[in-house]
Order: structure tokens, then C-alpha cells, then sequence
């Protein structure tokens, strides 16, 4: 089965004043119908940028984008123009952020948001969207949609908030949602039922889900394939189970010994020392070189060539096999 | 309608209220200000004496109970009296009907000029900020260049260019005052484009100027509003000095400003031909202020104490 997005060596970089920043560099990532794609990383590793610079929603100048193709339905979306993006953009690509509280205009009613995607992409008139949005407020667990229609955001909780914007996003039925930390803002246990909300509705719709977020947990819980990002480039990806349980990646390990898990007994957890690089500073080596605990000479000067494993995984490093 | 009105009125039932909303929303961003405008006391005021000042305006040429440039100067400078209920000027023209006729020009140039000022200046400051960049730029350094002319000059030159008329004149004190409003909505404009919603509606696929004129201009209506309840009094001041160098108003003809400066003349002989029109003046001015604070607080949904 084709992909139905399909991302080659993007690289996105901001040139500012102070130099240049290579937020995204060299990734790629491809992900089917139904699928769920993990995207995991430190704070400033470039996993939003990758998605935004995808969908255009970064301002050129200053990011631009250096190579790279995405393709979604026979579109390279790095090369459409303005207004093909936009007909793309919460049509068959929603896309839901981190801040649910801050996500909704608090001068509009919820109504008058949800039905804008569908009166921009689908033509219908205010009264058939508003019918439309109803649905799917219901459908994302809303009780009494009718007169959430008539609230304005800040009658909502946290939870509901997300779950109205979830609805926003799934209105025009996409083919794809990007979510950027869903559930970062949200407490555990909404989180984990927004969580299973969009495993519901992914089966339900067939649509495929790019989460971004930097939870293991949540990536294990939810994803097929994931896609480990550092300082912008890709270490390691493959499918949940390469990830979790073949890792090929000194980064990825030592980010999964990081994490507490409750079937082991540990004392206290290893934190990864030092900090990510400055990205204006990239040298042409491994980002995570001064790091990295297994680190070789070659890391410093050259970054590893790709390493393919199983037919789904592919990790970048020199070493040839990691040190359990 | 009406029953909505006493509903939220009482603001006993709110639920019954709910039922009542028009299901398809609408423009319910103002329906519901409206509603919580109701229940501002000061506003409301406020609100009642404007809508009756314009009613009177509007209604000037018939119930005035003079002609407002028959002179009688054997009644120089009248006290207040049953005949002439505000006393006379110094040409025996009868204050109470001059004091309604300059409420016309007064309103009209407060009114008309302040809008033409906000539609200017929302739009313009709106597209800058939004925009950025080398636009934002260009957009704003005209803005200083326009600040740096003296208004007066732009005013006079206008009004030698096209001739003198009483809705030019409207429209030049307009085309003067939209910059401050300029810069306060860029500003705006500015702090709220980075906010997530104005993303999300930009990952939504929304177009740029359903952006601007949906999501950002209605998020800047608070400090819009209130710096308009302050467009209107100046507006109306600059009149009275345009028309001071003989460029506004032309006599016998008057506004609340030509009166003010005439009862200045003569306030220390009969204080009461300053203090009419300085009253009617004033009044506007407090209503203007109240009614600004009431639109602000109502635009603001999280105000909403129900």
C-alpha cells in the first residue's frame, strides 16, 4: 500500500541574524493510512518544526527549507503554493496543538470555530456545518453538543477543551492528524482518556496519526512506528517494538533508561548529563557526541551513515552493535 | 426578542435563556454583548442619555422654539427664564435652541469623525501587524511621518484643496485622529498573532483575512472601544478650535465648541451662556465614557459574570 505521506530528507533550517539554526535536518518518515507515527525528542529537537515546515505554517523568512520532499496524495507539500496549502490545511491535514487553553479564540463561540474548516473547505452553508459540527462534538465525547455550540472556550475545562479542538479538527474527516503534544497540558487522567479517544476515532475514521510528544509512555501506549529526533536530525526509527525493545541507538536507550517503568525496581533513574548542543553550532559530526557514553573518535568529525536493520528499522550510529 | 429582553433582565433563568439562543449562532458575539451591556446600570445610563441627545439632534429643526440666528438685542445676555429656558447669548439669539442646533454638528463630527478614525486605523494598524516584516515596517514609518505633520496643517490643507464642507471636515479630523489607533491595534494585533488559536485557525486552513477581520480584530475591540470614548471628546474640541480659525463651523451657525468659547466671553458677566453648552458638552462626555466602559467589559466574554 502507498504511503500517504511520505517525507525525505527534509531540512528545514532558520537563517537569522546570528547565524544559521538547523531545526530539521534530514528527516524522513513515512507513515499508511491507519497508522499511528510516534515522533519522540528533548525540548528543541525539532519534532513541531518538522511538522509545521511541512504544512507551511512557519514564516519564510526566516525558516527556509533546504531539501527535502513531502508527499501527500501525489502533492509535494514543500513545493505548493500558498493557496494549494491551504486547501490541504484542515481539510485532509488537521492538525491539534499542546495548549487546548489557548488554542480557541476566546472571542468566538465554540460553534463559530468548529463550523470554519467546514464552511472553508467543504462549501456548506452556516446552518448544514453547524449540523456537521454538532456530530462531531457528540463525537468526541461532548455531552449536550447543542449547547456547548452556544459556549465560549473558557466555560471549558482543560479536557473538553482539547476534545473541542479534536472535534475542530476532525470535522472534515482528514486523512491525516498531526498532534503536537496533545496531552502535555492535560492532567494524567484526562490525558489518558483523550488518548484513547483518538485511538477510537482513529479506528473509526482510518486516519493517520502523527503525535509528537515527548512521553515515551505515550508513544508505547499509542504509536506503530517512531521516530527518534535529536538537535534536528533522525537517530533512530522504526516500528514501536525496534524502538522499544531492538534499540540500536545509545541515545534511544539512554533515553528509555530514563523513563521509570513499573514492571522493573530501580533506585533512582540515569539522567542523560549534559544538554543538547546549540544548534547554531552543529559541527559535521554526531550531535550527540559529547554525550554520548559509548561515544568513538569518528563521532566528533562525521555523522554515521544509515544503518538498516529489520526491513522497518534504521538507526545512526558508528558503533556496530550497542553494549547492553 | 422581547422575551429575551426580560429573561436576562431578571437574570433569574438562565437555562430558559439558553433555549432562547438563535441555534446557528449568527452574529452572537454582539447579541451576547448586548445582553451583558443591559445589565451595566452606568452603561445603560450612559447608553439612554446618547440615544436621547441624537434623538433630539435629529429632531432640532421641529422642536427648537426659535430660530437659532433670530437676534433680539435688547436681550443681551438673558438669565435663565420661562421664555428662553437657557437664558440668551450676547446677540439675544435664544441659548437652549443654539445649544440643540450645536448638538448636531457636535455629534455629527464626534460620531462620524471617530468612525472614520477607527475604520481607518483598526484596518490599517490590523493589516500591519498581521502582515510584519518589511510591510509592517513601511506601514508604520508612514504612520510617524503623518504624526510628524502638524494635524491642523494636513486639516487645513485639505479643506483649501477640496473646499469647504461641513463632511469633509468630518472625514479630515477622521483621516488625522486614526493613528494613534493605528499603533495601539498593531500592538494588539502583534501580541495576539503568536497566540495558539490564530495558528490553530491558520492549520484549519482559514484565509488571512478571515484571520484578521474574524479572529484578531474582534480580540482588539476592548482597547478600540475605550480609546474611541476618547476619539469622540477630542474630536469634538478640535472642531471648536477649527472652527475658532474659522475653518469648522461657520457663524450664525454653531456647535458646542463655537458655544463654549463664546460663553467664555462673557462667563464673568452671565456664567450661565459658558455653562449650557459646557454642560451639554460634558454630559456627552461622561455618558461617551460610560457607555465605553460598559462595550468593553460586555465585548469581553470572560467578563460574563453569568
Amino acid at each position: 500500500m502507498a504511503p500517504i505521506l511520505d517525507v525525505r530528507n527534509l531540512k528545514a533550517h532558520f537563517h537569522t541574524r546570528r547565524g544559521v539554526v538547523r531545526a530539521v535536518d534530514g528527516i524522513g518518515f513515512s507513515l499508511e493510512k491507519g497508522e499511528t507515527l510516534g515522533i519522540v525528542g528533548e525540548s528543541g529537537s525539532g519534532k513541531s518544526v518538522t511538522q509545521l515546515s511541512i504544512l507551511g505554517l512557519l514564516p519564510t523568512p526566516p525558516l527556509k527549507i533546504e531539501s527535502g520532499e513531502a508527499l501527500f496524495g501525489g502533492m509535494d507539500l514543500l513545493k505548493a503554493s500558498p493557496s494549494q496549502l491551504r486547501s490541504v490545511r484542515g481539510n485532509k491535514i488537521s492538525m491539534i496543538f499542546q495548549e487546548p487553553m489557548t488554542s480557541l479564540n476566546p472571542y468566538l463561540k465554540v460553534g463559530t470555530q468548529l463550523v470554519e474548516p467546514l464552511v472553508q473547505h467543504r462549501n456548506l452553508t452556516k446552518k448544514e456545518a453547524w449540523a456537521k459540527a454538532v456530530v462531531s462534538l457528540e463525537k468526541v465525547g461532548i455531552a449536550d453538543a447543542k449547547s456547548a455550540m452556544n459556549s465560549y472556550p473558557h466555560e471549558f475545562s482543560g479536557g473538553m477543551r482539547q476534545r473541542v479542538m479534536i472535534a475542530m479538527a476532525l470535522t472534515t474527516d482528514p486523512e491525516l492528524l498531526i498532534a503536537d503534544e496533545p496531552t502535555t497540558a492535560l492532567d494524567v487522567t484526562v490525558q489518558a482518556q483523550i488518548l484513547d479517544l483518538l485511538k477510537s476515532l482513529q479506528k473509526e475514521t482510518g486516519m493517520a496519526i502523527i503525535l509528537i510528544t515527548h512521553d515515551l509512555g505515550v508513544v508505547a501506549g499509542m504509536a506503530d512506528r517512531v521516530l527518534v529526533m535529536y538537535a534536528g536530525k533522525a537517530f533512530e526509527y522504526g516500528t514501536t517494538e525496534d524502538i522499544f525493545y531492538r534499540s540500536q541507538h545509545p541515545y534511544t536507550s539512554a533515553l528509555l533508561r530514563s523513563t521509570p517503568r513499573l514492571d522493573t525496581e530501580v533506585g533512582s533513574l540515569p539522567p542523560i548529563g549534559g544538554s543538547p548542543p546549540d544548534l547554531m553550532r552543529l559541527t559535521g559530526g554526531c550531535p550527540f557526541y559529547e554525550r554520548c557514553s559509548v561515544r568513538l573518535d569518528d563521532c566528533k568529525e562525521i555523522f554515521p551513515e544509515v544503518k538498516t536493520f529489520a526491513n522497518t528499522h534504521r538507526s545512526y550510529c558508528h558503533l556496530k552493535e550497542l553494549p547492553q | 426578542m422581547s422575551n429575551t429582553l426580560t429573561t436576562t433582565m431578571t437574570g433569574t433563568d438562565l437555562s430558559m435563556d439558553t433555549n432562547l439562543k438563535d441555534e446557528t449562532g449568527g452574529v452572537s458575539l454582539w447579541k451576547d454583548a448586548f445582553r451583558r451591556l443591559l445589565k451595566n446600570k452606568m452603561a445603560v445610563i450612559g447608553g439612554t442619555f446618547l440615544l436621547l441627545e441624537i434623538l433630539l439632534a435629529i429632531a432640532t429643526p421641529w422642536i427648537a422654539p426659535y430660530d437659532f440666528e433670530a437676534q433680539n438685542l435688547e436681550l443681551w445676555v438673558e438669565a435663565p427664564s420661562a421664555l428662553h429656558w437657557f437664558g440668551t447669548d450676547t446677540l439675544g439669539r435664544d441659548l437652549f435652541t443654539r445649544v440643540l442646533y450645536g448638538g448636531r454638528i457636535s455629534l455629527m463630527v464626534g460620531i462620524l469623525a471617530s468612525l472614520v478614525s477607527v475604520a481607518i486605523g483598526v484596518t490599517y494598524g490590523a493589516i500591519s501587524g498581521y502582515l510584519g516584516g518589511r510591510v509592517d515596517s513601511l506601514m508604520m514609518r508612514i504612520v510617524d511621518v503623518l504624526y510628524a505633520l502638524p494635524f491642523i496643517f494636513l486639516v487645513i490643507i485639505l479643506m483649501v484643496y477640496f473646499g469647504r464642507n461641513i463632511y469633509l471636515l468630518f472625514v479630515a479630523l477622521g483621516m488625522t485622529q486614526w493613528l494613534t489607533m493605528a499603533r495601539i491595534v498593531r500592538g494588539q494585533v502583534i501580541s495576539l498573532k503568536e497566540k495558539e488559536f490564530v495558528q490553530a485557525a491558520t492549520s484549519m486552513g482559514v484565509r488571512k483575512s478571515t484571520i484578521i477581520f474574524k479572529h484578531l480584530i474582534p480580540n482588539c475591540l476592548g482597547p478600540v472601544i475605550v480609546f474611541m470614548t476618547l476619539t469622540v471628546p477630542t474630536v469634538i474640541l478640535e472642531e471648536a478650535f477649527l472652527s475658532f480659525l474659522g475653518l469648522g463651523v461657520q457663524a450664525p451657525m454653531a456647535s458646542w465648541g463655537t458655544l463654549i468659547s463664546n460663553g467664555v466671553e462673557v462667563m464673568e458677566i452671565r456664567s450661565t451662556v459658558l455653562l449650557f453648552p459646557a454642560m451639554a458638552l460634558g454630559l456627552t462626555l461622561f455618558s461617551l465614557n460610560f457607555l465605553g466602559d460598559g462595550l468593553r467589559d460586555a465585548l469581553d466574554p470572560k467578563g460574563a459574570k453569568d
